[in-house]
């Protein structure tokens, strides 16, 4: 087998599934293929950790199952993992000199719960510092390049999670996203990114960023796909006290997601040619403002008139806190973050200063060693928010814009809309180094995203359209109510079975 | 002038969980270092904190103990600072909503009683050890060791207002809340192994004065002798400073045995910053009024109920009901004593109890538990005693030949063995009384020339004629009435 981009080959891990339960090809031929194409790409950068032995250990185990009949779901399938999951085997660096040579002795849940279902890793995907930034250009080890166009980003911090999957080195990886970081690299790399409802998905494992806001998720080309991720990775873990046991009384496990799902389908598949009649689609006003681009703006415009062909309603609605969400979530993020990452002080584990006096001073010279700037503006601001005199202003203040942008979603919901649209960035991907001297202009094109962030809720990204020129991919998102993971794959689904912009891939725009 | 101590206590309790407040490594105490240290302990990245309930059902039982407000919904916050042997260097602790609200301890100084008002009662994680001295790193290096097997031991610090008025008050508060979590199996109570630590918050006042003085801290202070000691030294630099024109410097210091003296640690100026604020990976703690109902059900008898019923239904004293509730082992043993005598006797029980048997423990270094006379052996002692066989004075003789182990400590065996059956035949008393008098007719004459003693001197002659076993009431009356005719 050739060095072929997967997704030339299979276009859906359903396909892939049955090559190879066929037989035609084992999950040790796919994964050293796999190992092949990710050397071939090594320019992309989006690999941090490959282990050949210990991920054709997976496809071996892989093949026993398939050919005893008996295999999981994801049996043979090639993922991998954004570099912030611990894992037993490959290094786990959070992209950050502080980890660089960091073995965890447990994996993540996430990461058990993917082996588990058979998924093979191709291992550890680069990503922004400790998940903080949304260009994937704080890593330690360089940036990654947007396999749509090399001089470009691929979003962050799950960059090299999109673009594994986007240079077809696997069919899905794992993301996780505090403040878009699964939605936004989704949409700058023309995939399809789900972040469910906060509380489905164990933390346990995961490198904590910001704890109240990180909830992990799958990138794929497709809603189909996701929905073949999300099902092993969603559930109850007691490693994990804010993972929930329920969701709206039933029980948080893949079942769920897959019942809504297969019940929308249905709904869907009753109601013929307008599959989407009756849904209501909120458009939030606020969401079209001055500094959207022209070209994302017309692509979402473009979606929204699909689904409208497809039979749903569109609402305009108004979510007047959004702006508001930039200031609260770096506020609470920062602040979360700053003290998550105290741990990582070189006592018991990661980088250690080579001079220090005393321990006051082996501590600080590892961590201002440890860390790159992004990362400590972020511990900064996280402390001064946190500080006696301050915490009122900035961070009590904060929640409660929290909790006003998730009343103003609840409402929506309640009053207006089944689901609410919009774009995922206001722009597409920029140039690599573009906002190097400006920090806070990554910090505001996270707009769209923040909020739903803040208020917990599933959304996704899906692609739906490409700027003029250059021609690079657009991401529509779209928001559901907590827990409405199955219904808004399977929205995700209609439209892409209506639309050919998820099947686009690089270099044949 | 005259002054007046303000005294306040923080105590950490170490609560009695088989496995840390968030996770599940052993809390046993004596390991070899690290060995109890999980990954979660030793805060390796990607763990998360999840709550062991047996810590909360243990704040809850002492929240009902005292009588106070066992919060439904509390929460958990992080206390932000930097030390190695704190590993996530944030300690999970509860500043906003405690589990335990107000409740209030009664306690004696003396036979004097006094109530004290809690503030709070709230669940935190212990931090490890460090060991700075005489520790070296894998190339002989002087170093600084690291033992996490305490990191994440639940404790439940348990904060007074500032009512009390002197050590003695402070000691007597901290004897009885060591005494009471004990007793009621939250806490094994070992002050050498750090279950038990106080820190005392000391400030002095001119008497009369109705605002406080500008205290200092005297941090984990681990035996009741070093807590009085050290706010006698505490307060006594406080006035000498006051008195020489200084003034006192709100401080953290530390009690120095060795020295006898508390040291300033760090002053108000160096204190952290502890950007408080609430801990993301715990939500809050709910507590179900039927979980509270549960626990109330199956709390056991508290010292002071117990302490009621023995004044109220057996009859003792305020002080000596105190005494027996002072520990499970001494009340159970009092119980059983009480038990097996006729009612209305319980406290003679309790005087031999307080008496001559503490005496005897104290004397021999045991603990009730290793006590070789049973309760209804001694039981069995007094009641010879309540039917007149013999007088207070043998069976006190009778005791100590019960504890060496004689006649496998009967006490009927032992008085029959030696013959110390008490002599209540007045006939026989008769003429051991008339022998006596025959022989001291000097002694006689004192008496009839008025002086008392030479009564007494008589009643002497004849007790020792008796070999102690007479009956001292028949003795006094006969030879008065023989004396007399």
């Amino acid at each position: 087998m050739a060095n072929l981009p997967l997704h030339t080959q299979f276009p859906s891990i359903q396909a892939l599934r049955e090559t190879l339960r066929s037989g035609e090809l084992s999950a040790v031929e796919l994964a050293r293929s796999a190992l092949e194409a990710i050397e071939a790409q090594s320019q992309l950068n989006a690999f941090l950790h490959v282990d050949a032995e210990l991920t054709l250990a997976q496809a071996s185990q892989a093949d026993a199952a398939l050919k005893s009949g008996e295999a999981p779901s994801l049996a043979g399938i090639p993922i991998a993992h954004k570099d912030v999951f611990v894992t037993r085997g490959w290094r786990t660096t959070a992209a950050s000199r502080m980890l660089e040579n960091y073995v965890s002795p447990f994996d993540a849940t996430v990461v058990s719960r993917l082996a588990g279902a058979g998924a093979v890793s191709l291992g550890k995907l680069n990503c922004d510092e400790f998940a903080m930034g949304s260009g994937n250009e704080t890593s330690y080890f360089g940036p990654v390049l947007n396999p749509w166009d090399h001089s470009r980003v691929p979003g962050g911090s799950s960059g090299g999670s999109a673009a594994a999957v986007a240079a077809g080195l696997v069919m899905a990886a794992t993301g996780t996203d505090t403040g878009g970081s699964i939605r936004q690299p989704s949409a700058f790399c023309g995939l399809s990114g789900i972040k469910p409802t906060y509380g489905t998905v164990s933390r346990f494992g995961m490198i904590a960023y910001g704890s109240s806001l990180d909830q992990a998720g799958p990138i794929a080309r497709h809603a189909r796909d996701l929905l073949e991720l999300l099902e092993p990775m969603v559930g109850f873990d007691p490693m994990d006290s804010t993972s929930l046991e329920s969701c709206d009384g039933k029980a948080n496990n893949a079942q769920r997601i897959r019942s809504n799902f297969d019940a929308a389908l249905a709904s869907q598949q009753q109601k013929g040619e307008r599959p989407l009649d009756g849904l209501r689609i909120g458009v939030p006003r606020e969401y079209f403002n001055g500094g959207l681009s022209p070209d994302v703006a017309q692509a979402v415009e473009q979606a929204l008139r699909t689904f409208e062909e497809l039979g749903a309603v569109r609402v305009e609605i108004s979510l007047p806190r959004t702006e508001l969400s930039i200031p609260a979530y770096y506020v609470i993020a920062p602040a979360e973050a700053s003290t998550n990452l105290s741990r990582f002080d070189g006592v018991r584990f990661g980088h250690r200063t080579a001079q220090y006096g005393d321990l006051e001073e082996m501590t600080s010279r590892s961590r201002f060693e440890g860390f790159g700037p992004e990362v400590r503006r972020r511990i900064l601001a996280g402390t001064y928010v946190l500080c006696h005199g301050y915490y009122d202003a900035y961070y009590l203040q904060a929640q409660r814009v929290r909790r006003m942008i998730t009343t103003d979603f609840q409402q929506a919901f309640s009053e207006h809309c089944d689901v609410i649209m919009g774009p995922v960035s206001p722009n597409v991907a920029r140039q690599i180094g573009d906002n190097r001297e400006d920090p806070l202009a990554d910090w505001l094109s996270d707009i769209y995203t923040l909020s739903v962030s803040l208020a917990g809720l599933p959304a996704m990204s899906v692609p739906c359209g490409f700027s003029a020129e250059p021609k690079l991919p657009i991401g529509l998102q779209i928001i559901g109510n907590y827990f409405a993971e199955g219904e808004l794959l399977a929205i995700a689904d209609c439209f892409q079975q209506a639309t050919d912009w998820h099947q686009r891939t690089p270099g044949q725009q | 002038m005259d002054w007046e101590i303000v005294i306040g206590l923080e105590t950490h309790v170490q609560l009695s969980t088989e496995s840390k407040i968030f996770s599940n490594s052993s809390t046993r105490f004596g390991a070899a270092p690290n060995t109890q240290a999980s990954v979660v302990d030793l805060a390796l990245p990607g763990t998360l904190p999840v709550m062991n309930y047996g810590a909360v059902e243990r704040a809850i039982v002492f929240g009902l103990a005292i009588g106070a407000h066992v919060a439904p919904f509390s929460k958990f916050e992080r206390k932000n600072y930097f030390y190695p042997d704190l590993p996530k260097n944030y300690q999970i602790s509860q500043l906003e909503i405690p589990v335990v609200q107000g409740g209030s301890l009664r306690f004696f100084v003396g036979d004097e009683e006094k109530t004290i008002n809690l503030t709070r009662a709230h669940l935190e994680e212990d931090a490890g050890k460090s060991l700075h001295e005489n520790f070296t790193g894998p190339h002989g290096e002087s170093s600084t060791g690291i033992d996490l097997n305490r990191a994440g031991t639940p404790l439940l610090e348990i904060v007074t207002e500032p009512e009390l008025r002197s050590a003695a008050e402070a000691v007597a508060y901290a004897r009885t809340l060591h005494a009471l979590v004990v007793w009621l199996g939250i806490c094994d109570g070992n002050m050498q192994e750090g279950s038990f630590r106080v820190d005392a918050n000391v400030s002095v006042r001119p008497r009369g004065q109705k605002e406080f003085g500008t205290r200092c801290e005297i941090k984990n202070v681990n035996s009741f002798r070093f807590l009085e000691r050290a706010i006698l030294f505490e307060a006594r630099r406080q006035i000498e400073l006051i008195e020489d024109g200084g003034t006192v410097v709100q401080e953290t210091r530390l009690y120095d045995a060795d020295r006898d003296e508390t040291r300033s640690m760090r002053s108000k100026e160096d204190a952290h910053d502890y950007r408080y604020f609430p801990d993301p990976d715990l939500p809050p703690l709910v507590i179900a009024p039927e979980w509270i109902e549960r626990i109330r059900a199956a709390m056991p008898e508290l010292p002071s109920q117990k302490r009621q019923r023995f004044e109220e239904e057996l009859g003792l004293t305020a002080y000596d009901a105190a005494q027996l509730t002072m520990d499970r082992a001494t009340s159970d043993y009092f119980e059983e004593v009480a038990a097996a005598l006729p009612q209305g006797q319980a406290k003679l029980g309790a005087n031999w109890i307080l008496g001559e048997l503490a005496a005897t423990l104290n004397r021999e270094e045991r603990e009730l538990a290793d006590c070789p006379v049973r309760p209804e052996q001694l039981a069995a002692l007094i009641q010879r005693i309540i039917d007149g066989t013999i007088s207070n004075k043998i069976a006190r003789d009778v005791f100590a030949a019960m504890w060496a182990g004689e006649e496998n400590g009967n006490p009927d065996a032992i008085i029959e063995a030696r013959g110390l059956k008490q002599i209540s035949d007045s006939g026989a008393i008769s003429t051991m009384i008339d022998e006596v008098l025959a022989a001291n007719p000097a002694i006689v004459e004192e008496y009839r020339a008025g002086r008392q003693k030479a009564f007494n001197s008589l009643v002497g002659q004849v007790m020792k004629a008796a070999k102690g076993k007479a009956n001292p009431q028949q003795v006094n009356q006969l030879l008065k009435e023989k004396l007399d005719a």
